[in-house]
């Protein structure tokens, strides 16, 4: 019982360290044009690498994905805001869930 | 107080995504051997997808507590370089008082949306857009955990691409007007394709930051930024 507990903490405390020792400590602006580069691209990055392929597993069904991905491209690239984006996708993903069963039968 | 609910705002799009994510998550801890309440105290005190799930599936084998922390530290080590580029984003009025607070929220998605901001970043703001998500995890948690086999599938599994929907979202405006940024999110994505089909063996997170790391080294050498407050303002504008 305990154990679980001590795992727990020791879980809780390993990640928060991680996310906390650079973001406390580093106060200095980084003035390396470089660095400074790479750090302006990461964020940009990361979102690109965290979406895709993902995006095509989120749904546990690819037909109802692809859905939602093609309605998310086109509203965000016509600047929509992001939670109305975010809950069209879904709403996509979901009829599709619903309807693409019916019309294939 | 005006920060704060524009922190709000923003989170609202990752706290659906998080709900959904949880909820797999509290199915899986109850389905491991852990209390409902255990799963719900996980997700309190971590905030963060991989490393939980992680966590959860060595506590089950039994595993020590040595490969536990190993197992964090690896899936984890990506929150440093996103705490790094937070740390040169942040505002003056990040005292150290609230810059350990505040780090508690650096997960995948806040960091995004954080680093992304026009402005520098304010305690008020990273704590909104913390507060959602955080709110939304937790739930997220205890409902899979508690009812995750009597509510219907289809609903969640939907939610589940409402966060990658806001990535689009966030991304797809700024690499319209930029060359580079539109360069350096295909190079990504092309890397985090190669991982994902040729490097199974990487875990999700560790893959998602490297070809993150690769793509903006490219961009970097590429299209070096001459001042990087004038290129961010360029390419939100």
């Amino acid at each position: 019982m305990s154990r679980i507990f001590i795992a727990i903490a020791v879980m809780a405390l390993t990640t928060y360290i991680i996310r906390m020792v650079p973001f406390a400590f580093v106060r200095k602006k980084i003035k390396n044009r470089f660095i400074q580069s790479v750090l302006y691209y990461i964020p940009y990055a990361v979102l690109s690498a965290m979406t895709i392929p993902s995006i095509f597993y989120a749904t546990q069904d690819l037909p109802s994905a692809i859905a939602g991905t093609v309605v998310a491209v086109v509203l965000a690239y016509f600047g929509c805001p992001l939670i109305v984006v975010a809950l069209s996708a879904s709403a996509a993903a979901y009829l599709a869930m619903l309807l693409l069963p019916l019309i294939l039968q | 107080m005006h920060l704060f609910r524009r922190g709000m705002r923003d989170g609202i799009s990752i706290a659906l995504g998080y709900l959904s994510v949880s909820f797999s998550f509290g199915i899986l801890s109850v389905q491991s051997g852990l209390t409902v309440w255990q799963a719900v105290l996980i997700s309190l005190t971590n905030l963060t997808s991989a490393g939980q799930v992680a966590g959860v599936g060595l506590i089950a084998a039994h595993a020590s507590m040595l490969e536990l922390f190993l197992a964090e530290v690896v899936i984890n080590i990506r929150y440093a370089l996103m705490s790094l580029v937070l740390s040169q984003k942040a505002d003056s009025s990040f005292r150290l008082p609230h810059r350990f607070l505040a780090s508690f929220g650096i997960t995948d998605e806040i960091f995004a949306v954080a680093s992304i901001q026009k402005e520098p970043v304010k305690p008020l703001y990273m704590y909104g857009l913390t507060f959602v998500p955080f709110c939304g995890w937790a739930l997220g948690t205890w409902l899979g955990a508690a009812a995750g086999t009597i509510l219907p599938v289809q609903a969640t599994n939907a939610l589940g691409i409402a966060l990658y929907g806001m990535f689009l979202a966030i991304i797809l405006p700024p690499a319209r007007k930029s060359r580079a940024i539109f360069a350096v999110i295909s190079i990504a994505a092309v890397i985090s394709i190669l991982w994902h089909y040729f490097a199974k063996w990487m875990s999700g997170g560790f893959a998602m930051i490297l070809a993150a790391l690769a793509a903006s080294v490219i961009g970097a050498i590429l299209f070096p930024v001459p001042d990087t407050d004038e290129t961010a303002k360029e390419a939100q504008t």
